[in-house]
């Protein structure tokens, strides 16, 4: 059966390229640092699950200690100008425009499709894990097209995919070290910690003020843990169920589901969520780390304000 | 108690801007210890977690393919196709987009989308096209403030669109909460309530766009007028 597996090896695969080439840029005053922080991360990919929990253990903690003594450089392998660009996409036209979509176009409809394809009673691909292996079918087809219309070696893909992953960086690894580190605290009762501390130290005798301490706390929580997910189980025993629900009659329905939007708003405004946050600043290549933050905390304190006062407005109305 | 200090390990590390990555293992290790394991256990967890969260790494696997369309000049054709809009503004087009995700989000398509695969490649150029092609060449800082609002609507849109699909983890993890509480709730009957949410968000995050929008023309033309005086 096709799927996480095959995933993971390819991944391994691309970064092991991507691994290599940077060890041969002599231009870049870090290969061997760059080479070894994406070969770690290629080896993690194709024997991660041979390592055992220590030895993964080990791998993140060198790949850390690399980027923290030494840093990554920027590799910089060869590419088309701007004005070969500008000739090319007059020369394409739409068709570039096209090849870009059929990328989600084919997560789309192999998530649904591979589920159906069934040889000999089984099925080809894992159910549970169409989407990402959909997305990874549509890697593999872009580079084709690349390829096939626009003569773009595969090599000079994986050479732009190095420039990318240099681009961001540690940033990379950053979405994938916060699960871990959410593992952890859940391991080391941080949520308990935090949810005792929040049900102290509020005094919530109107319904208006429990209101806000579940929704303002759901989204410094969330800000906190990086994860609304973290945040709402706790926030929702803690205070959403004994005050709102059980003392006051509040909708359980009503408030989870404007609890858990109140925790998107902390989410908006933390580095810890680094997938939303942190990476698309350094995937579009800006100065400050904290710019998409800063972009959207505006939006995220109007709407927490609101939800506030939709939950207060209905949680007991129906 | 004492576990916290993990949690203060990191939002003084964020806030020192030391490397992310050695705050998150320091606080690892911090809270780890605190919590009661020893270093060996606290390796093993996290790589333990690390491992099994492999799957959010995938994502880079696109990263060569877009990498190869902009190569043949991806970014240029999407300047193109945008600069050949008279009536495109940054309000118009990233409202639009706005619609889009989150739509897409409340029909389950939040994945479909992202940084690396839309915002990155098509939807940050149009953006800065539709700017440039109104306001004149951009200086740098404009162009940074740009992209990162591009990034911003992309998140806001999915973050109050997603929840309205009955299937998305948020509401399923809702609906266990609850009954681990005694409390049976039908996803539909969540799903529904995130609606009054996703609508204000849209009318906010519009009417910020609105005002950026507003901002960067008058920006645009006082510059102008400092050239011309």
């Amino acid at each position: 059966m096709i799927g996480l597996g095959a995933v993971y090896v390819l991944a391994g695969a691309v970064f092991a390229a991507i691994a290599a080439m940077s060890l041969c840029d002599r231009s870049n005053p870090k290969r061997w640092v760059n080479g070894s922080f994406w070969g770690l991360f290629a080896i993690s990919f194709l024997l991660g699950d041979r390592l055992g929990n220590f030895g993964n253990g080990i791998l993140v903690l060198t790949m850390v200690v690399i980027v923290g003594v030494r840093g990554l450089g920027l590799g910089q392998p060869a590419t088309t100008s701007e004005d070969q660009r500008r000739v090319m996409a007059r020369e394409f036209g739409n068709k570039l425009f096209l090849a870009a979509l059929t990328i989600p176009g084919i997560t789309l409809l192999g998530s649904f499709a591979l589920k159906t394809i069934i040889i000999g009673g089984e099925p080809l691909f894992d159910p549970g894990q169409t989407t990402l292996v959909s997305f990874a079918l549509s890697a593999i087809v872009a580079v084709l097209i690349a390829r096939i219309a626009f003569r773009q070696k595969v090599i000079a893909a994986l050479q732009e995919g190095r420039r990318l992953m240099d681009l961001i960086g540690w940033a990379a690894l950053l979405p994938q070290m916060l699960a871990a580190l959410g593992a952890v605290f859940a391991l080391a009762g941080v949520g308990d910690a935090v949810g005792g501390l929040a049900a102290q130290a509020i005094p919530m005798d109107s319904r208006f003020a429990a209101v806000a301490a579940y929704t303002v706390g759901m989204a410094l929580f969330t800000a906190i843990m990086g994860n609304a997910f973290a945040a709402f189980p706790v926030m929702t025993a803690g205070i959403g169920l004994p005050l709102i629900v059980m003392k006051f009659g509040g909708n359980p329905a009503i408030m989870s589901a404007i609890g858990m939007l109140s925790g998107f708003c902390g989410t908006l405004t933390t580095p810890m969520a680094a997938n939303f946050n942190l990476v698309p600043a350094a995937l579009l290549g800006l100065e400050d780390r904290y710019a998409v933050i800063k972009a959207q905390i505006p939006t995220a304190i109007a709407v927490l304000l609101i939800n506030t006062v939709l939950m207060y407005a209905l949680v007991f109305r129906f | 108690m004492l576990p916290l200090l993990g949690v203060a390990v990191v939002v003084l590390g964020f806030a020192a801007r030391v490397n992310p990555l050695l705050v998150v293992m320091s606080a690892a290790i911090v809270s780890g210890l605190a919590g009661g394991l020893d270093l060996v256990g606290v390796l093993s967890a996290f790589g333990k977690a690390f491992n099994e969260n492999r799957y959010i790494s995938v994502v880079w696997l696109i990263l060569p393919a877009i990498g190869a369309l902009e190569r043949a000049g991806l970014q240029q054709r999407v300047r193109d196709l945008v600069a050949g809009l008279r009536a495109m503004t940054i309000f118009r087009l990233l409202t639009l987009y706005f619609l889009i995700r989150q739509g897409g989000a409340a029909l389950g398509l939040a994945s479909l989308g992202g940084p690396a695969t839309l915002v990155r490649p098509l939807v940050a150029p149009m953006a800065e096209a539709t700017a440039e092609a109104r306001l004149g060449p951009l200086p740098k800082h404009v162009c940074e403030r740009i992209r990162a609002q591009v990034a911003a609507t992309d998140n806001v849109a999915v973050f109050f669109g997603e929840d309205i699909f009955v299937a998305i983890g948020s509401i399923l993890l809702i609906k266990g909460v609850l009954e681990q509480n005694g409390i049976i709730v039908e996803p539909l009957q969540l799903s529904v309530w995130a609606i009054p949410t996703a609508v204000a968000a849209f009318a906010i995050h519009a009417t910020r766009l609105f005002l950026f929008d507003r901002q960067l023309s008058r920006q645009a033309s006082a510059a102008t007028e400092k050239d011309r005086a």
